[in-house]
């Protein structure tokens, strides 16, 4: 076949197509490099946090310098602590805020409120830490898991509110019509209908926000503070997985960043076992729809 | 039935009124809460840093001194650590998240996009606190004895790559930023990419491109607005990162053309000062550094908001 003047040489061509093979061949790479820091951080918190984990580990407190052994009971209760507080937070003002957007908002209120619950997903989490210690823990004069609960609270409001959202908007019309035709009042065809509709939806938003939350640092160290004792009132400092994980790796101590590993090993766990629950509720979501 | 039910009868029964009214309002004052949020915390640093407002003016953000003992202080050299650290974490972070997402949205099979993509997820789910350990304990000992020893070799002519290497340093900080804002970046990438039309790329495939002038005419160009938007995002998020960077940035205020020389930024000083701020004027200025940390999170986050807006029109981009 004659070589059209319109058509590329068969030299040019060539170089074409070896550029497009060695582009293609670049994004491979880069796909497994952003992938790799993923496997090989999971592989050092298995090998450096596995042989540190016993029963001490999850029944005893840190025990102080100089000594080995002791644990981090209080911190994981903290942890715990923490979150349930943030939760009783988050939660209802994330919940009842989707709620507006979703039933009663205006579009133009919505485009604004939602504008300003992405700004607030984008404030560093240090900054909340040092608004709540201006709120709760300057006037009380104690750091407190008060403190830590509300900071904590206060970052999951955004997260929460949007999810909610979202589900609810996928709830049928004609379901809030059917109520509505029987005479059900509104707030009743929301909370009875709707939300239970969507209730599944919800929890799962509430999770990955939890799941977000739990190995947040920053806004712990001037709220919770932190503690080597078990907290007996909600009004002392309190410890949480993370912030004890900060202490023991920035200490001087091998026996202490065994801890801190082990300690890692741990939040991920949770971390991860809160994302595999999101996982499989979400999975029974899709396969109903 | 002829006549029209009357009015009264399709109404919600009497007395329950009152209660929708309710609950509309405290949904209400609930989606309010966003908007006090932001307001509060804005105005809660401003109370917080009136003192060194007051003492040192518009001047606290180039001052380069930060002395604690003589009560001086200035934001200088944490914004230029901030800055520093934060566009190095880009450099890395934006080429592959782009290019991560490229070969998801256009290249890679069915069967292995769906496990790189719950892989991009669960890096995204790593706590800041566990990359700064790993960061410590094994990413800063092998730059300092591999990457680093390598680049001072070959690149050492560059003033970038000069000085004493100690391992935390701005390029330690820079890469643990780039590993943690990459899940945000590629997957915002990949939503805009999939929001490409079809129709551009195949008309570029029919005028006889090969895969990558297809990418490069037909598709990148397109979401070029898009991509741009997420790596601003990846920006607002790379500011703020607190502990994986104070535990390997070296904590230390200076401004050094060394990429190995140890940094501060805003973040990391706050996080390790603030308990021992010993001086009213000491814990000002950190909220002070704390109201300049906010406004530049804020600006940032509220351009690339609108930029994946005017991207994507309507359609909801999730930033979580």
């Amino acid at each position: 076949m004659a070589a059209s003047p319109y058509l590329p040489t068969e030299q040019f061509a060539h170089w074409r197509k070896i550029k497009s093979t060695a582009v293609t061949g670049v994004l491979v790479v880069c796909a497994l490099a952003v992938i790799a820091p993923l496997f090989l951080v999971l592989y050092f918190l298995v090998v450096h946090g596995w042989s540190s984990i016993d029963w001490n580990f999850f029944t005893q407190l840190p025990k102080p310098t100089g000594e080995t052994g002791g644990g981090m009971a209080n911190a994981i209760v903290g942890t715990i602590t923490l979150l349930t507080m943030a939760s009783l937070v988050g939660v209802p003002i994330g919940v009842l805020g989707g709620i507006y957007l979703a039933e009663y908002g205006s579009d133009r209120a919505n485009d604004w409120l939602r504008f300003a619950a992405d700004v607030l997903n984008g404030v560093p989490s240090i900054v909340w830490g040092m608004v709540v210690y201006l709120m709760l823990v300057v006037p009380f004069k104690t750091f407190s898991a008060y403190a830590g609960g509300v900071a904590l609270g206060f970052m999951m409001v955004p997260l929460v509110m949007r999810t909610t959202e979202e589900v609810l908007v996928l709830v049928p019309q004609s379901y809030r019509e059917a109520a509505l035709a029987l005479g059900v009042a509104r707030w009743k065809v929301i909370m009875v209908i709707v939300v239970r509709t969507a209730l599944k939806g919800i929890a799962t938003g509430i999770i990955i926000a939890l799941a977000r939350i739990a190995g947040e640092t920053a806004p712990l160290l001037f709220t919770a503070l932190g503690n080597t004792f078990w907290s007996h009132n909600l009004k002392e400092p309190i410890s949480a997985l993370p912030l004890q994980i900060f202490a023991y790796a920035i200490s001087p101590y091998d026996d202490w960043h065994r801890q801190a590993w082990a300690g890692a090993l741990v939040l991920m766990a949770l971390i991860l076992a809160l994302n595999i629950i999101v996982r499989v509720l979400s999975r029974d979501r899709i396969n109903k729809n | 039935m002829s006549t029209a039910p009357s009015q009264s009868s399709i109404l919600p029964a009497p007395g329950s009124r009152g209660p929708d009214i309710a609950f509309k309002w405290v949904a209400a004052m609930a989606a309010a809460m966003v908007v006090v949020l932001i307001v509060l915390v804005g105005w809660q640093l401003y109370a917080g840093s009136r003192m060194s407002l007051a003492k040192f003016g518009p001047g606290f953000l180039w001052s380069t001194e930060w002395d604690p003992v003589q009560d001086k202080y200035g934001a200088l050299p944490f914004i230029f650590g901030t800055l520093v650290s934060s566009l190095l974490a880009l450099l890395i972070a934006v080429p592959l998240g782009v290019a991560t997402a490229l070969f998801l949205t256009e290249l890679a099979p069915i069967k292995i996009r769906q496990p790189i993509v719950m892989a991009i997820e669960m890096l995204a789910a790593v706590p800041s606190v566990i990359f700064g350990l790993w960061g410590i304990f094994v990413l800063v000992p092998w730059l300092r004895d591999y990457l680093f020893v390598w680049l001072k070799r070959y690149f050492g002519f560059l003033p970038l790559f000069q000085g004493p290497i100690y391992g935390v340093s701005m390029l330690a900080a820079g890469i643990v930023v780039a590993i943690m804002i990459l899940p945000i970046i590629t997957s915002i990438s990949r939503e805009i990419l999939r929001s490409v039309p079809n129709l551009q790329r195949e008309a570029a495939y029919a005028l006889g491109a090969t895969r990558w002038e297809v990418l490069k005419i037909a598709v990148l160009s397109y979401a070029r607005r898009g991509l741009f938007g997420a790596a601003v995002l990846g920006l607002g998020r790379a500011l703020g990162e607190t502990m994986a960077v104070t535990m390997v940035i070296g904590n230390r205020p200076q401004i050094s053309a060394s990429l190995f020389a140890p940094g501060y930024t805003l973040a990391s000083v706050i996080a390790n000062e603030f308990t021992e701020a010993t001086s009213d004027l000491y814990l000002n200025s950190l909220f002070e550094l704390g109201l300049v940390l906010l406004g530049v999170a804020i600006a940032v986050n509220v351009v690339a908001q609108i930029m994946l807006k005017s991207m994507t029109g309507s359609g909801p981009i999730k930033v979580n």
